[in-house]
């Protein structure tokens, strides 16, 4: 189908009330031709599906020194595309001083979610840019340490007035600097002193939470400095970069504002044959796949190099073939070219049923939902049953040519994270572990007999330091054990923490089989004889092994320690959280209010006592090291 | 009017970019007689050429695309032909 006629399809599936079908088809027309005449089209179209499509809306400010204007719709297209519904407000030219130091400005009016502060070095560090070859030692020095003080002090205003993200370029290098080859024999060369800006502002940057930089320039590097760049484009309408490469920025802001918006994978299903490996091992076997160190096998091995980074990022991995178990386990197990193994895998379905049916089993297994998956295989057919089938399954598309695999992987948003806890560098062997718990649930007699075995240990802290960063993930991310669903970032919770009413609180489990790591969070507001239990969640891989009921009764002695009467909190019902939905009713909570389907639970706390069980160990942690 | 490639890539992709049908627009297509060709959508139609085409204009290429007609030319004098 070519590009006019694929057109007219979606025009004609709007036209006769195919949403879906239009939404399905907008993101493989702008896959294929993604330039500024599709983005036209692709934008204007969501325009007139958004109200029918479950679109997550987020909202983006960009300040910046240079015309960005033919990016937007690049931008925004690709956001319709994944599902994320981007207003986007530009600041006027070089205008962004103003902008993030008044408090009344348009940019803190237009309440962002995100923020991208887009200067380039001719403008942030003009006499490193424009003026190096008249600079000594001194004044070079003098300009890198205003250049850096300057970028401190607007994310310092920023922050104070807004506690959205923040993605700030950093500088690039100049194509050619200004002593020609001289400048690398100096000690202060120019591209020295741009490196040290932009080494001081990664640090500036790691001082704040929720503000990232990004490396504008290795982006300009990576796709070549005299390509990126259009001089004429610059001297007319003051937009520095090439109209081939507009998308390439448009990409990368992509990456963060999928993180951001919550967009993200938290699981790879991937292909065997074909894609793990080069051939069929069904019929070529274990001596004839392609799977090595040298062409064509080590294309295969570059994409299991990526996978393995995806699984060391937290990402869990799972196979979906069609083959025979014995042989696909085999190669897996014993193939000498094999990087992955199938420690590597938290699920394995090798069967010859259809491919949506075993990520819904994969997503169950590892406790996710369908929408947290990713789907990687050589195959379109499969593919597109898989788009037809499970929508919101993000599936990649691979071309014919596997040397591209491992950089389609590499780059594809879902993956990317923007912070790394210890969970997540641990999750593949939890579930690994998790696996072994379960094994022994089938072998113990009583619930109870079985609770005793797992010999759990439970560790409760208030927020520190240290775990503000997990204890925010998990507000984010938890939808199945969570009572309210209430979204916190890191410097809400900061803030919280701080004031006199409000505390919040973690929970670690250690078990015989392993450290589950940091699983839960409970925020907890006293006032006057009532304390309200404004957060409780745990993560799924905890649940149904009676650490709610500990995490729960620590909060009742918390409460009776502020010598409060009463311990209540919401159960808010959403789509995804109706494991929680019994919890205070097993715990002898009664219903006090009930607004909708919402309802306020209380437990009257001096006729009720409410033990921690006798199997779980508990430790209580004074928060000697609070955030402030 | 008489059709040829060039003309026909063009129109398409200003359909795209100006957000009209492609049959409402001829040679004399210009900012004046298409209300949603201002200078924003003209700089987006140019950067949607130069993909399309896989070509850099000049500044004075870009100051005499004043109507559909005189981008036509332009193009047809910076394509090799087949």
């Amino acid at each position: 189908m070519n590009i006019l006629e694929s057109r007219q399809d979606i025009d004609r599936c709007i036209a006769e009330g195919d949403f879906r079908g239009a939404a399905t088809s907008l993101p493989q027309l702008w896959a294929a031709e993604p330039t500024n005449s599709t983005a036209a089209f692709v934008v204007h179209r969501f325009e007139q599906l958004r109200s029918h499509l479950s679109l997550r809306p987020f909202r983006l400010a960009i300040l910046r020194s240079f015309t960005v204007e033919p990016i937007v719709p690049l931008l925004r297209a690709s956001a319709f595309c994944s599902g994320i519904d981007l207003p986007v407000q530009l600041s006027d030219f070089n205008a962004y001083v103003q902008a993030i130091t008044d408090a009344q400005s348009s940019l803190y009016a237009f309440r962002p979610d995100a923020v991208i502060l887009a200067v380039q070095t001719r403008d942030a560090a003009p006499d490193l840019w424009n003026n190096f070859g008249a600079l000594n030692a001194e004044d070079s020095q003098k300009a890198i340490a205003r250049a850096v003080s300057e970028f401190r002090a607007w994310i310092q205003a920023f922050r104070k007035q807004s506690a959205a993200h923040l993605i700030v370029h950093n500088l690039e290098q100049p194509a050619c600097p200004s002593r020609g080859v001289l400048d690398q024999q100096l000690e202060h060369s120019q591209c020295e002193a741009i490196r040290t800006v932009n080494r001081e502002l990664a640090v500036a940057a790691a001082g704040f939470s929720g503000v990232y930089v990004l490396d504008y320039d290795s982006l300009v590097a990576k796709h070549g400095r005299e390509q990126w760049h259009d001089e004429r484009k610059w001297l007319t309408v003051r937009l520095p970069i090439a109209a081939s490469h507009l998308g390439h920025l448009a990409t990368e802001w992509m990456r963060f504002l999928h993180p951001m918006a919550g967009r993200i994978a938290k699981a790879l299903v991937v292909d065997l044959d074909n894609t793990l490996w080069g051939g069929v091992i069904g019929e070529d076997g274990m001596a004839g796949i392609r799977l090595g160190t040298e062409y064509p096998g080590a294309a295969f091995q570059e994409l299991q190099r990526a996978l393995l980074d995806l699984y060391q990022r937290g990402i869990l991995l799972a196979v979906c073939s069609k083959n025979n178990a014995d042989d696909a386990m085999e190669a897996l197990e014993k193939h000498p070219g094999m990087i992955l193994r199938p420690a590597h895998f938290a699920a394995l379905r090798i069967n010859w049923l259809d491919k949506a049916q075993n990520l819904q089993e994969i997503a169950n297994e590892l406790n996710i939902g369908t929408h947290a998956l990713a789907f990687l295989d050589d195959n379109p057919i499969e593919r597109q049953q898989v788009r037809s089938e499970l929508p919101e399954v993000a599936v990649i598309d691979l071309p014919s040519d596997p040397m591209t695999y491992a950089r389609i992987v590499r780059e594809f948003p879902v993956f990317e994270r923007l912070t790394l806890s210890n969970e997540d560098l641990e999750r593949g062997r939890m579930y690994q572990e998790q696996r072994e718990r379960e094994q022994l649930e089938h072998t113990v007699s009583s619930r109870e007999d079985f609770y005793r075995s797992l010999k759990q240990e439970a560790e409760i802290a208030p927020v520190t330091p240290a775990t503000l960063a997990r204890i925010a993930q998990l507000t984010n991310k938890t939808n199945q054990f969570n009572l309210t669903t209430r979204r916190y970032s890191e410097q809400q919770i900061s803030a919280l923490a701080a004031s006199a009413q409000w505390e919040c609180f973690s929970i670690r489990v250690r078990d015989r089989f392993g450290d589950n790591g940091l699983v839960g969070v409970a925020i907890l507001r006293t006032e006057d004889s009532t304390c309200e239990i404004d957060t409780f969640l745990l993560s799924c891989r905890v649940i149904g092994r009676t650490i709610e009921t500990a995490f729960l009764s620590f909060l009742a002695d918390r409460a009776r320690a502020h010598r409060a009467r009463h311990l209540e909190g919401w159960f808010l019902p959403t789509k995804k959280n109706a494991p929680a939905r019994d919890f205070y009713l097993n715990h002898g909570f009664t219903v006090s209010k009930a607004t909708g389907n919402e309802t306020l639970w209380t437990l009257d706390l001096v006729e009720n006592t409410l033990p921690c069980p006798e199997w779980v160990s508990l430790q209580i942690m004074n928060g000697e090291e609070q955030v402030r | 009017m008489t059709s040829s490639p060039i003309l026909d890539r063009v129109s398409a992709i200003a359909a795209d970019v100006l957000q009209v049908p492609a049959s409402s627009l001829s040679l004399q297509s210009s900012p004046e007689t298409v209300e949603s060709w201002d200078s924003v959508r003209h700089l987006d139609l140019v950067l949607a050429l130069e993909q399309e085409f896989h070509l850099q204009f000049e500044p004075e290429e870009i100051d005499q695309m004043k109507n559909a007609e005189r981008i036509v030319d332009i193009l047809s004098a910076k394509t090799p032909t087949r």
